[in-house]
């Protein structure tokens, strides 16, 4: 079994804590830039600064606390996140069908909770436990139940309607029969069935102002002053920043409330405008580790569970830095996906921090479990 | 089953693996993609952006410049800007709009026209924006908004200048007034100079020399947040204030001539007959030109444009009067240039003149007609028949064509807008204009400065200085050093044939039977000068006019044209005893209208402007020629 020189000088992470150190060392960082860049999207708010630190705190309590669950307990109430999540959903759903409008939240009196964000960890969970002890590659009944356990939440999540988070679920849950080993032909056979289905989805699924946001993009000066001004002040941020960047603290469009949601899902422009393409450069470097050292994570893990849920949660990570940088630099439409772990709020980050912790648990229980089995 | 499920783990680890390697490629490769678009954005299109971002930031605002003002020849202030206050209110700071309006319409008596007003403009306004609530604020108002502001929060008191005319209606007719700037106005300019300009020259000095009067405007950079708000100056171009303008009008003069018309409207205008500058132009009556500043109201503008003695209308360069009398120096010259009489020719005039084969009678204004009279005698006695004759025999082409060279019939050139040409009738004219033939009774009119003649005051004493200079001309002109259209002199073929004219005109005011001796009396100067009478109304042909039976708005028109200090041909004037201005030269046109005789009373009123020029004081008041109370 091979060991990376920071597992060994900080061994005791992995042995108390069961951490994976290289992982927490690259969350870290992000972590930093991240409140670096949301203290000035802010207008330099220490107030906000606080409340975020505060968020960051709890998020990585949470990571240790769900880093100690070993895989096989994640596994074994798999179905019951899955099931639990699911009927929230639909509570989620009729609570908004009765109040009219879009319906996120279930209001549980202390704490608002999101049934949605708990789907992104639940349906790859499942799909994995499904498909743990079944033949690789899966059969095409497997694949079917699979696809039902990714489509039933993901449409659920869609109506509310929340097509980014519809998205985040649908993609971990699919990347689970990804990993799993999905026969080419059939991914094939799916994207094609997807292309059909766009002109469907576009004329009766999507709603008026999604359709709004897709033209947008393609176009962002039909409408400069509606739904084309985050996109068009998003790229002036970006594109004035230059090669090394206004400082920090000096970003006008951001300090200057052009740009508009600057502390959340569009903090990226604020950090390219201040940092430029220098910083934008490590920014995506320190991404693209994390989700290799998740790969690699899923590639080490003792049973087919933990490396398809590990897998599946570094993809997702992926898919959450993709949509979002594509999205505020003008290449996807918007969609409401933060960046992870530097976006201000709380609600995704405690989703990606558990995803984190599984990830850690996976890592540190690598050889426990192998043995065990 | 524990083997199968070893053998099925090792399967699936190794599917696996090869699918992370893919999906790490494909994560590579997006990523990748992402950042080469970053670069595309952030050094491609770089400078695109930066002017972009540039865009939204940094707003222009242009500062407009404090406007000239306007003195007259010894710096008295003719317009000046002057600190006026007003309220304003910025929304975002009143925590209860409409308890906040109550009190401010109580504070200072607003009606609810004004108060609908400030609350429409607030609608459309940015909540940071400051909207104004009255202006000018009187010292009460002023006082009352400062005792409850602990209760206004969010209203200001804003000074600012105003534009403000001292004098009110005294010179209202030379400076003239500025009012809100029109697109009209704008079309005339360079707009980019006149963004933040709100007032314009409408009338007068003001709007002649506008441009020189505005200034230019500056600018400054400053950068804004996106709700416009202004964060700060980042670059300043400091605007060019407009010139200082000061006139060569005295404004004492001008008050001594305004006085000395009495109860009579009309017009006087003196020029220094040394380089034509106007010394003082009135036109009476006058009207408060601060009412046309900040938008003139309603019931003020109504009240002008109704009063039958039509304030807002120029009498002096815009108002033409038949001349009369006032042009028989200039018709005696022509006829000495023409060889039609000399100095010495005799004619014996009746109490009418009558042309061969016609039964029309041209009468003299004396009914027992002059008796023997030479040209001398004609002009000093202001003598019809012999200038009916003269005009006969001259024909109304030479008339027309020796008048022009005295500037009549064209604008004089003063620098002021507005002004008429006047005519001076001729056969093309008549033709031109009526398609109908002249017909020599017409000539004969014409001589004695009636029939289709006119002329404006200001090119009366244009002639008038054209005389006393020997035929040197010069253009009239408020603003000394303004450039000017260039000018012909009249040349004569006998340089004597001035002193024949001028002689005739002294003899008006000095010689036994003039028509204007009356004002010579207790002069330590001398005047030379001419009487004249534009009728108003036509007498007809077995009629007399009698003054007694008609109503005042009906009696003649009186002027009189003159110059001073004057003296008898061949000597020049002896320096003016106890004059302030030894070298002093004045030309003066006096029109008093329905004033009834030029003699008894328009040279009276000349006599009082040209002693308060030469001797600095009226003859006959003890009193000084004073600085005019500003005001009132």
């Amino acid at each position: 079994m091979r060991r990376g020189s920071l597992d060994t000088r900080a061994g005791w992470l992995t042995r108390w804590l069961r951490l994976d150190p290289f992982m927490l060392f690259l969350l870290l960082l992000v972590t930093l830039i991240g409140l670096g860049v949301g203290y000035s999207a802010s207008g330099a708010s220490v107030e906000q600064l606080t409340r975020q630190g505060i968020r960051y705190g709890l998020a990585f309590a949470l990571m240790l606390a769900v880093a100690y669950v070993p895989p096989r307990f994640l596994r074994a109430w798999a179905p019951w996140f899955y099931g639990v999540g699911l009927l929230l959903l639909i509570a989620v759903d009729v609570a908004g069908e009765i109040g009219k409008g879009a319906q996120r939240w279930l209001d549980l009196g202390v704490v608002r909770f999101q049934p949605s964000e708990l789907m992104k960890l639940a349906v790859p969970m499942m799909v994995a436990w499904y498909l743990a002890d079944r033949p690789t590659p899966p059969r095409l009944l497997d694949v079917f139940v699979a696809l039902l356990l990714i489509g039933v939440p993901m449409v659920l999540v869609m109506i509310q309607p929340d097509l980014g988070t519809a998205l985040l679920v649908g993609s971990a849950g699919f990347f689970v029969l990804f990993l799993a080993g999905l026969p080419w032909r059939m991914l094939f056979g799916f994207a094609l069935m997807a292309a059909a289905a766009v002109p469907v989805m576009w004329s009766y699924v999507m709603h008026d102002y999604q359709r709004q946001r897709v033209l947008t993009l393609f176009d962002p000066e039909r409408d400069p002053l509606g739904t084309g001004y985050h996109i068009i002040q998003s790229k002036i941020a970006i594109g004035s920043g230059g090669l090394y960047g206004k400082g920090w603290l000096q970003g006008t469009q951001a300090h200057l409330d052009f740009l508009p949601e600057g502390t959340t899902d569009f903090i990226l422009a604020v950090f390219a405008e201040e940092f430029g393409l220098m910083g934008v450069a490590v920014l995506l470097a320190l991404y693209l580790l994390i989700i290799l050292r998740g790969l690699f994570v899923a590639t080490q893990a003792a049973s087919s569970f933990g490396r398809l849920l590990a897998g599946a949660i570094g993809l997702t990570f992926f898919v959450y830095v993709f949509v979002n940088a594509g999205m505020v630099a003008g290449l996807l439409p918007v969609v409401g996906v933060p960046l992870p772990l530097v976006s201000y709020g709380g609600t995704s980050l405690v989703t990606l921090m558990i995803g984190f912790g599984i990830l850690m648990s996976i890592h540190s229980h690598r050889g426990i479990l192998g043995r065990a089995h | 089953m524990h083997v199968d499920s070893a053998l099925g783990n090792a399967h699936s680890r190794a599917v696996l693996v090869r699918r992370v390697l893919i999906a790490a490629l494909i994560c590579v490769l997006a990523l990748s993609a992402l950042l080469w678009r970053v670069a595309h954005l952030q050094v491609t299109q770089h400078s695109h952006f930066v002017s972009l971002a540039d865009q939204n930031r940094i707003r222009t605002v242009i500062v407009p410049p404090p406007r000239g003002r306007i003195m007259d020849r010894n710096g008295l202030l003719l317009a000046d800007n002057q600190p006026s206050f007003q309220a304003e209110i910025v929304a975002e700071d009143v925590p209860e709009m409409s308890a906040t309006l109550g009190l401010l319409q109580r504070l200072l008596s607003l009606e609810e026209g004004d108060l609908a007003r400030i609350e429409k403009t607030l609608k459309r306004s940015r909540s940071f924006d400051s909207v104004t609530i009255k202006l000018n604020l009187s010292e009460d108002e002023i006082a009352r908004l400062a005792a409850y502001r602990p209760w206004l929060p969010g209203v200001e008191v804003v000074p600012r200048l105003t534009r403000v005319y001292p004098y009110k209606s005294l010179v209202s007719h030379v400076v003239g007034y500025v009012g809100r700037i029109s697109e009209n106005d704008l079309k005339q300019v360079d707009e980019t100079d006149y963004r933040g300009t709100t007032h314009f020259g409408k009338t007068g000095i003001e709007r002649y020399y506008e441009a020189r009067l505005h200034g230019r405007a500056g600018q400054q950079k400053v950068e804004v947040d996106a709700y416009g708000r202004v964060l700060r100056v980042l670059e300043e171009t400091p605007p060019v204030p407009g010139e200082d303008l000061r006139l060569s009008l005295d404004i004492r003069l001008q008050a001594v001539a305004e006085a000395a018309l009495g109860d009579y409207n009309g017009s006087i205008v003196a020029l220094d007959a040394r380089n034509g500058e106007v010394l003082a132009l009135v036109s009476k009556p006058g009207f408060d030109a601060n009412l046309f500043v900040n938008g003139i109201s309603q019931a003020n503008y109504d009240a002008l444009i109704k009063d039958p003695a039509r304030p807002l209308f120029n009498r002096a360069i815009t108002a033409t009067y038949p001349p009369g009398s006032t042009i028989k120096p200039v018709m005696g010259l022509a006829g000495l240039e023409h060889g039609l009489i000399t100095p010495d020719t005799r004619m014996f005039a009746g109490p009418y003149y009558q042309l061969p084969n016609q039964d029309h009678k041209y009468r003299d204004w004396k009914k027992s007609g002059h008796g023997w009279v030479d040209l001398n005698l004609a002009l000093a006695q202001s003598c019809d028949v012999y200038f009916y004759d003269l005009a006969y025999k001259m024909g109304i082409d030479r008339m027309h064509a020796f008048l022009r060279d005295f500037g009549l019939g064209e604008p004089s050139g003063v620098d002021l807008p507005g002004e008429s040409a006047g005519l001076v009738p001729s056969r093309d004219w008549k033709r031109a204009t009526r398609n109908q033939a002249w017909f020599p009774g017409e000539t004969l009119i014409a001589g004695i400065g009636q029939g289709y003649m006119l002329s404006t005051p200001m090119q009366l004493a244009d002639m008038t200085a054209t005389l006393m200079r020997g035929g040197q001309r010069l253009r009239p002109h408020l603003l000394p050093g303004a450039a000017q259209a260039p000018v012909e002199d009249v040349v004569l073929r006998n340089p004597r044939y001035w002193d024949a004219a001028r002689q005739g005109m002294f003899d008006v005011v000095n010689g036994k039977t003039g028509t204007a001796r009356r004002i010579a009396e207790g002069v330590p100067y001398q005047i030379a000068g001419k009487t004249g009478t534009a009728q108003v109304f036509t007498v007809r042909q077995n009629e007399s006019y009698d003054a007694k039976k008609l109503k005042r708005e009906l009696h003649d028109h009186a002027l009189f044209v003159g110059y001073a200090p004057a003296a008898p041909a061949g000597s020049e004037p002896p320096p003016v005893p106890e004059a302030s201005r030894s070298d002093a030269r004045i030309a003066v046109a006096v029109i008093a209208e329905n004033g009834g005789s030029g003699s008894g009373t328009a040279a009276p009123i000349a006599r009082k402007v040209m002693d308060a020029w030469l001797l600095g004081r009226v003859v006959g008041s003890t009193a000084p020629v004073g600085v005019p109370s500003r005001g009132e």
